[in-house]
């Protein structure tokens, strides 16, 4: 790999993340601002225009605050749990295309950390790993809430990967690829996924609720019966990465949805303003404004679904332990796999069908 | 030396350091942690071997799955340190004896092996790759594959059989 290439690599991954974290920074300056909204008051409007400045304010906060770690709580490992939790919160956004391509002096540089014919169970494997910031930091605070929070969030999270696994096996099948830019480029002219698998969006959406801990199933908190769960002993920024972690895999979770089922950067009508803006400006020109309204349509919507989150949060009331548990394996496990057959015969039989129709 | 070369001695370096780590260390949970580690690094091998659906699956499934489950048990068991003492003389002396068996096995084996000529040149890269995986298995070895599931089918079932719920009342 020569020299330009890399530094271009390393400039669009630093560009992706940087944009994660304020995505994730200002989500918690929307998650009060929606649930004033909901609430009928004005949520945080002191800091900055609108409360705008807010999250700098509660950086600046957390940051002040004493660091604390009790006394019999292992010292490198209650560090080393917010830590994963960041990590495997931010190595997920590498792989997503948040555009098409960008053409400069000849080079097309594509809107997308890394390109990997593996996308898919990069992100599956990243998600996987998310358990381990939980687990670790609860375990290390050495304190019985919190190791009951946390092994409440990790087998919560295990047993709704597992539904979240076969639903996407059933986009896998229809588009034959597991990476992520080859599966945005088939959701073209419309083709978005979520026409052809309803019921496998559905469940994704509930399954990506359960992976981030929100409500409806945010119970590692609980405060009826867990004190604060798997950070009850956390303080200062180690609490605040925990917290914030939350809402970076809010972001990726739906960036992930809007890549898989809505088309990613497609919308509609897009060859049209393709070819109005290649001959008002030029090829190059052109192409680069286009692929630039293409990301910023899928950056709307992302933040649509970050809403959708925050509406359902302010919305729904908490399930029960064992009501979660029978909902992952008892219905959405059985109705994913139904899913995967239903996606298998359609390919298998209707599809040679409709084609030989359309023709 | 080429970049390939270096950056499989350091991976190398550390798979031999966190697996060592595993068995040295005192505290079981920085062993599961170490474990972990280890499954990494040979997770990175197998993308320096261009065999990246093997490296994605093996985080998946060990790191993601198995060691979770590991982390679980012995979260539970609460394993003080000072109790791992109890160990008489007599069992460090069988573990050494056995632990020396399976190496002088393993070394002797490995000094037997002819590695087959190997022509770089002619060697298919995309080898690795998810599409050639899965033509190899779904078409080549397709009834090994569908034993194998069948397999992990009825150890699911029997998995399920022991995990049922006993007749009598419910205790949470």
């Amino acid at each position: 790999m020569d020299l330009t290439e890399f530094l271009v690599k390393t400039a669009t991954i630093f560009v992706v993340f940087v944009l994660t974290l304020v995505i994730a920074m200002y989500s918690t300056w929307a998650e009060r601002k929606v649930a004033g909204f909901i609430q009928d008051r004005s949520g945080p409007n002191r800091a900055g225009w609108g409360g705008l400045l807010q999250p700098m304010a509660d950086a600046g906060k957390m940051f002040f605050k004493e660091d604390f770690i009790p006394a019999l709580a292992n010292k490198w490992l209650f560090i080393a749990g917010p830590s994963l939790a960041m990590l495997t919160a931010m190595l997920a956004s590498a792989v997503i295309p948040f555009g098409s391509t960008i053409r400069v002096a000849g080079h097309e540089v594509a809107m997308q950390g890394v390109e990997s014919n593996i996308g898919i169970l990069y992100v599956f494997g990243v998600v996987a790993l998310g358990v381990y910031g939980i687990m670790v930091g609860g375990w290390a605070s050495n304190n019985k809430f919190s190791l009951l929070g946390a092994i409440r969030a990790a087998s919560q999270n295990i047993s709704y990967e597992v539904a979240m696994g076969l639903s996407l096996i059933a986009i896998l099948m229809m588009s034959s690829s597991l990476s992520l830019g080859e599966i945005v480029a088939q959701q073209h002219g419309m083709n978005w996924n979520i026409f052809y698998q309803p019921l496998g969006f559905i469940i994704f959406i509930t399954c990506s609720f359960a992976e981030c801990n929100r409500v409806p199933f945010d119970l590692p908190e609980c405060e009826t019966e867990l004190v604060g769960g798997y950070h009850t002993e956390y303080g200062s920024m180690k609490l605040g990465f925990y917290l914030f972690a939350e809402y970076i895999n809010m972001f990726i979770s739906s960036a992930i949805i809007s890549v898989l089922y809505f088309g990613g950067y497609n919308y509609p009508g897009m060859d049209f303003v393709y070819q109005q803006l290649v001959k008002a400006l030029g090829a190059d020109t052109g192409h680069n404004v286009a692929t630039l309204i293409g990301t910023a349509v899928f950056f709307g919507k992302a933040l649509f679904f970050i809403f959708f989150y925050m509406w359902v949060r302010w919305t729904i009331p908490r399930f029960r332990y064992d009501q979660l548990m029978n909902l992952g394996w008892k219905k959405l496990i059985p109705l994913a796999i139904f899913n995967i057959i239903i996606t298998g015969a359609a390919v298998l039989f209707l599809k040679p069908l409709v084609t030989a129709w359309l023709n | 030396m080429n970049s390939t070369v270096s950056f499989f001695y350091f991976l190398s370096f550390l798979t031999v350091l966190s697996a060592v780590m595993v068995v040295v260390s005192r505290n079981p949970i920085h062993s599961v942690l170490y474990l972990i580690l280890t499954f990494f690094t040979l997770s990175g091998h197998y993308i320096l071997l261009n065999a990246q659906f093997l490296a994605a699956v093996n985080i998946i499934v060990y790191a993601g799955a198995i060691m979770v489950l590991f982390l679980f048990v012995i979260m539970f068991l609460n394993m003080k340190q000072d109790n791992e003492e109890s160990k008489t003389n007599l069992t460090k002396i069988a573990a050494t004896i056995v632990g020396g068996t399976v190496f002088v096995i393993l070394f002797g084996a490995y000094r037997k092996t002819a590695i087959a000529p190997f022509n770089p040149e002619q060697y298919d890269s995309q080898v690795g790759m998810i599409e050639s995986l899965g033509k190899l298995l779904f078409r080549d070895y397709l009834l090994p594959f569908e034993l194998a599931s069948i397999l992990l089918l009825v150890a699911m079932v029997g998995a399920v059989m022991l995990g049922k719920r006993e007749i009598g009342e419910r205790h949470f």
